[in-house]
């Protein structure tokens, strides 16, 4: 059974069709992940999933439950991680999550263990009874995920995980999410407009714009379909012979040479980049700078919903997305 | 049911720690009741009160002035939940929204009980006396019995009010434009039957009018309407906003 489906989901308020029919099949442990602009209906789609939205038309199912015939039945297998904070600041960690547990019905003889257990994989059991108006902004995102988690959903919503966290912490986030889907076996569905965050964490990505799904594949597949990543080589002397080098990498797409430049199109540039310079450096070939251009949400935009691409920065690049790549 | 336990206890956690609120909010009743009280019954004879001292006149009016402020407050912090996101953690809970209203409505009344009980307590050490014909024990129990009522009413009230109210701005408008005119529209500081005919009938339609009634019958003997249409008016003012509150609070997003 899937985890979750949707057929034709509509949302419209009064004048204006936020989610204008979705198409969604989750299986049961995926980490998806929905990525789209601000305003492109994301958090809309989520509201309907977990029954706090209703929806104009189309259905949506969380593992065979109707959301509007069955809502009470989704909400108690469901977990939800808010974009804005959603704590109750004059109450302790511990006093929060118990509240939680008593909202969702969790055993009474089994609540003390499971919020040690929460506690300890966000890494808070020290801060239990500390009021979460002490909390940092990062202490208070873990201490939602780890109550999303206490009555253990089959499902668990993530709306902008890492919004407005710092570097660090967004790690960690993303190691906590990662460590949750591995072990628990838990479906995950998470908002973000985050390239690399999708990128990172999920099995599968729907990018949406305007209310609709408009493209939903591997992260892999979709920076593929872009044409992958693009490395630039200044290559002042012997460009011809280090391309002809270059070409025969089985991973190299395509080649060009431009203005003393070598452009090279590849699946993942960072790793390329390693093995071409050993290649320069093999050949004695002087290769005084080199760039790398990776695929971006833009790019994936521009493709999948044919607005303007941007000025090039550098000449000679719009050739390189020319007539043969696809 | 647990639910409903649940909403309660959360209400009364957050009361219990903002101990210095507690303390504070004995402090204004006290006053109202020590100062006009001596300072009146010193001075004036009031007419209607016969024979017992205007402080015993006035302190059923502090303990109705108790229960509907903690009430009408307690209902509102639906708001600040709303403000702060709370809400949304509430809602999005396999619970129905009409064991939230409940429990918080029992989360403000049993503060409300507790505040009237122990300004009633700490009243009697300034000279009031109970009266009446029920003995302290009837006394009290109608008094609480009152208190219940009126509390679930006035927090279902606050909750009606909060649900329709966007944001915490629409908080002081309220308190000045409808609670104050309610505390001071209830018979709490002289007796109603001798109000010039407006005034009299903004204070017959005050549910209020009718708890402060019953309370003084207990406190002191004196009534100025039936204690059957007291209780009436208590229970169905009860039954009214927390149907309202319930209806209303469903359709908060």
């Amino acid at each position: 059974m899937k985890a979750i489906e949707t057929k034709d989901l509509v949302k419209r308020f009064e004048d204006v069709e936020a989610v204008k029919g979705i198409n969604l099949e989750i299986e049961e442990g995926e980490l998806f992940g929905l990525l789209g602009p601000n305003g492109a209906g994301k958090t809309t789609t989520i509201s309907m999933l977990c029954t706090i939205t209703k929806p104009t038309s189309g259905s949506a199912t969380v593992f065979g439950h109707d959301v509007k015939k069955e809502s009470s039945t989704v909400r108690g297998m469901i977990g939800i991680v808010f974009q804005e904070p959603s704590l109750d600041d004059n109450l302790t960690g511990k006093e929060n999550l118990d509240f939680h547990g008593r909202l969702y019905k969790v055993p009474r003889n089994e609540i003390a263990e499971r919020i040690s257990d929460v506690l300890e994989l966000v890494e808070l059991a020290d801060k239990a009874n500390v009021i979460v108006k002490k909390y940092s902004g990062g202490m208070k995102r873990r201490l939602e995920i780890a109550r999303g988690l206490l009555h253990h959903p089959r499902v668990l919503f993530l709306d902008e995980p890492t919004l407005g966290l710092d570097p660090q912490t967004r790690l960690h986030i993303w190691e906590y999410i990662e460590k949750l889907n591995r072990e628990k076996k838990i479906t995950m569905i998470l908002t973000t407009h985050y390239m690399d965050e999708a990128d990172k964490l999920c099995d599968r990505i729907a990018i949406i714009d305007h209310g609709k799904i408009v493209a939903m594949d591997t992260p892999e597949n979709l920076k593929h379909d872009v044409g992958g990543d693009v490395v630039i080589m200044t290559v002042p002397n012997g460009s011809e012979q280090l391309k002809t080098k270059l070409e025969q990498l089985e991973f190299v797409k395509s080649t060009q040479l431009v203005d003393g430049t070598l452009r090279l199109s590849v699946d993942k540039g960072e790793t390329a980049i390693p093995i071409f310079m050993d290649v320069a450096r093999e050949e004695g070939i002087a290769v005084p700078s080199i760039a790398l251009h990776e695929p971006t949400l833009e790019d994936i935009f521009i493709k999948y919903t044919g607005r303007e691409i941007r000025a090039q920065e550098a000449s000679g690049f719009a050739g390189f997305h020319g007539p043969g790549r696809r | 049911m647990g639910d409903i336990y649940s909403i309660w206890l959360r209400e009364m956690t957050r009361y219990v720690r903002a101990r210095s609120r507690v303390v504070t909010s004995l402090i204004t009743p006290l006053l109202w009741l020590i100062i006009f009280g001596t300072g009146f019954s010193s001075s004036l004879s009031i007419g209607g009160t016969s024979g017992t001292n205007y402080i015993n006149f006035l302190a059923p009016g502090i303990l109705g002035m108790t229960a509907l402020f903690t009430s009408i407050f307690s209902g509102m912090s639906v708001m600040f939940d709303k403000e702060f996101g709370f809400l949304k953690e509430i809602l999005v809970a396999p619970v129905s929204r009409t064991s939230i209203v409940i429990g918080k409505a029992l989360g403000g009344t049993t503060q409300a009980a507790i505040q009237a009980l122990l300004i009633l307590a700490l009243s009697t050490f300034i000279g009031v006396k109970i009266s009446s014909t029920l003995g302290i024990a009837g006394a009290v129990v109608l008094i609480l019995v009152t208190l219940f009522f009126l509390g679930m009413g006035f927090v279902g009230l606050g909750i009606s009010i909060a649900s329709r109210l966007e944001n915490i701005e629409g908080f002081q408008v309220v308190a000045n434009l409808l609670v104050l005119p309610i505390f001071f529209l209830s018979g709490a500081f002289f007796p109603v039957t001798s109000l010039p005919n407006w005034m009299k009938a903004l204070v017959d339609i005050n549910p209020l009018s009718y708890g402060v009634d019953a309370m003084r019958y207990a406190v002191t003997g004196l009534h100025s309407y039936a204690l059957t249409t007291d209780l009436a008016v208590v229970v169905g003012f009860f039954v009214l906003m927390t149907v309202v509150g319930s209806i209303l609070f469903r359709n908060v997003r």
